[in-house]
């Protein structure tokens, strides 16, 4: 998802740069009558207006398919679901267990003790694969699947403190 | 529908309060991009200052970014709205006085009192620091933002009541007869119905903010009046997303009433001009739950609200002010200098920048980025490149010697080297969001320094870029009093 994310933001500026950059090359000489020039500005913005609606409507309407929220995220895999009951403190992880089994489906109950956290999963190459906010008094179900086996690293995604940066943990997944 | 002509407006001089609104904001601005630089210095290993002290620093940074952003932005809009509406010189002035007694009470609180709860004060941390900082720290902190926070609302209400008195009320200010009837071509000027959309918004947002920070203050001492912690966080974003952004509101202003000058070309109220700016008034107070995108217990159709606003909120900025701003320069002739390449080169900065911010606006992408440093890489970039370049353009209008002095080779130099620096420091910012380095960390995994060391030096040659703008400003200061013509014309149309 972060390439994706990435990419499509260069795309993206990068037009909007190209979009500035032609004007600033057109902008010396001088078109008197400005009524013309408005009308088929006009014109070029409601086609651009509706362009963007024709591209950004259905991406923003399909990436609500797959919301974080739904019970049914975690479906991908198969058996039993494997609950870890994970609550952070200043400046700790406490987890229920620290091993699960990969392709299983694992249901995360965040929690927190004391103040904001973030529960932030990363992968063995440091890219995060999953997160949600512990927040004390309020329990967040984060369904996860781990397609590969391997050493996760949990990190803390909400500053919390002094020794914020310094709040890890690790869970196995252990291939079935 | 009505058809629009320019009608030549005379640049007016600054009055010293403005003058003492941008110089102000310029001084604390170099101020904190140094502790930026530092804490990216940290990052990249280069330089040993501990953790304690590198969030102390980001608290700093942090409230003094917000609270100078406003303070520049207000200046814009107070200098050019007062040319429509009968403003109270003292309001103003007494912002300005309450602003500087709440940065004093935060200053103490942060390097005396060692509170680092960083600027969003999220509950219970203040109040839960593990000896690091005392509860009195913490109160002197909240209690200067909330000090600052009375004094915009002073402010915003002054600017209501005289928009009321001129207009009448608010739905004529922000041009409703005209949008939603008949466009006679009398809708209120663009200035007035940004600065209409500001006040309405700052002040819900002002005293939704002063609640949560009186409910947080009460609870240092009487523990027992207890807060729901996501409530708070609602609270918090609701208002600190307000804030923000009004700053950017405010500050266009300066490229609605600038650019026409140099271009001699009209910006007008027409009815999409105000169906974006009452779209964007519903926009900016209910876009707020995609901060808490990463909060499941929140309700979630207000999360499905905050991702299709993230969405919608992106077309005024594209569309509208970004768009009307190349119509007006394309074969316009304009002749170039300081003021007018920073005031277009701010919409190009806040259009890109709404670009990754969508983007991380989206639910599924947020579960991936959220609290990355992708967050503060598109919000330094409409923030810096976008709002921070419209001062800088209006400073540099203010104190143009007259209307065809041309700009030094220093300056030219500094302008690109601004521009190419902020991107180098924002697009550091976004790679290393893509990589999933976290955000607000005091220390890096040794994978991710070498964005760091990148970023340090692209913050390097921000600093020095706006070191001589700054500079600049200053050593014109006792011109921008004065009434005189500072746009150039526009060159003639060639047969």
């Amino acid at each position: 998802m972060q390439p994706i994310a990435w990419q499509i933001s260069l795309v993206l500026m990068t037009l909007v740069a190209f979009g500035f950059a032609f004007v600033a090359i057109n902008s010396g000489r001088r078109q008197d009558d400005y009524t013309p020039l408005q009308k088929s500005a006009y014109r070029l913005r409601t086609r651009l207006f509706w362009g963007l609606v024709l591209v950004f409507g259905p991406a923003m309407i399909y990436t609500l398919l797959d919301l974080p929220y739904d019970a049914a995220r975690a479906r991908a895999g198969s058996g039993a679901v494997q609950v870890v009951d994970a609550t952070g403190y200043q400046w700790r992880w406490e987890l229920s267990r620290d091993h699960v089994a990969a392709g299983q489906p694992v249901e995360f109950r965040v929690t927190s003790a004391d103040v904001n956290h973030g529960f932030g999963i990363y992968d063995a190459n440091l890219h995060l694969v999953a997160q949600t906010q512990a927040m004390p008094g309020y329990t967040n179900t984060l369904r996860h699947t781990f397609a590969e086996a391997g050493t996760y690293k949990v990190l803390c995604m909400e500053y919390c403190g002094v020794a914020h940066h310094n709040m890890m943990t690790e869970i196995r997944v252990v291939a079935q | 529908m009505a058809t629009y002509t320019y009608e030549h407006t005379p640049d007016h001089g600054a009055k010293a309060g403005v003058l003492a609104y941008l110089a102000t904001s310029a001084a604390v601005l170099l101020l904190m991009m140094v502790f930026g630089l530092l804490m990216r210095l940290e990052q990249a290993q280069w330089i040993s200052i501990g953790a304690d002290r590198f969030y102390e620093l980001m608290t700093l940074h942090g409230a003094g970014m917000v609270g100078i952003a406003a303070i520049a932005g207000a200046s814009v809009m107070w200098h050019f709205l007062r040319q429509y509406v009968d403003l109270s010189s003292r309001i103003f002035i007494a912002n300005l006085v309450l602003f500087l007694a709440g940065v004093v009470m935060i200053l103490g609180s942060v390097l005396i009192g060692h509170f680092h709860g960083a600027w969003t004060f999220l509950f219970p941390l203040p109040g839960k620091s593990m000896g690091m900082w005392s509860p009195g720290a913490a109160a002197l902190f909240m209690g200067g933002l909330l000090v600052i926070g009375v004094g915009f609302l002073l402010l915003h209400l002054d600017i209501a009541r005289a928009i009321v008195a001129r207009y009448g009320n608010f739905a004529r200010a922000l041009g409703w007869p005209q949008l939603f009837g008949h466009d006679d071509g009398k809708a209120p000027p663009p200035t007035v119905v940004a600065s209409a959309m500001v006040t309405v918004v700052n002040v819900i947002g002002l005293v939704v903010g002063a609640s949560i920070l009186t409910m947080m203050l009460v609870n240092l001492y009487v523990p027992g009046f207890d807060i729901d912690p996501l409530l708070a966080k609602g609270m918090i974003y609701f208002f600190g997303h307000i804030f923000i952004n009004a700053t950017i509101y405010m500050a266009v202003i300066a490229v609605y009433e600038i650019l026409p000058r140099y271009t001699q070309r009209p910006w007008k109220s027409n009815k999409v001009f105000l169906a974006s700016w009452t779209a964007s008034t519903l926009m900016v107070m209910f876009i707020f739950p995609h901060h808490l995108l990463m909060d499941f217990a929140f309700p979630k159709w207000m999360l499905v609200m905050g991702h299709i606003i993230g969405y919608l909120n992106t077309v005024p900025i594209l569309v509208v002010t970004g768009y009307g701003a190349l119509m007006i320069v394309y074969r316009s002739g304009i002749r170039w200098d300081m003021a007018s390449k920073l005031l277009f080169l701010s919409l190009f900065g806040w259009a890109a920048g709404a670009m990754p911010a969508f983007i991380d606006g989206t639910i599924t992408v947020n579960y991936v980025m959220h609290n990355t440093l992708w967050v503060p890489g598109h919000f330094h970039t409409y923030l810096l490149l976008g709002m921070v370049a419209m001062v800088f353009g209006f400073m540099y209008y203010l104190g143009k010697p007259d209307h065809e002095a041309d700009d030094r080779l220093i300056d030219r130099i500094a302008f690109w080297l601004f521009t190419a620096s902020v991107l180098g420091f924002t697009l550091s910012f976004l790679y290393s969001g893509k990589e999933s380095v976290a955000r607000r960390y005091a220390a890096h995994l040794p994978e991710w320094v070498p964005y760091d060391r990148i970023g340090a030096v692209f913050a390097m040659l921000v600093i020095a870029s706006s070191l001589l703008f700054v500079g600049r400003f200053f050593s014109r200061i006792g011109l921008a009093r004065h009434d005189y013509q500072r746009a150039p014309v526009a060159r003639p149309a060639t047969a």
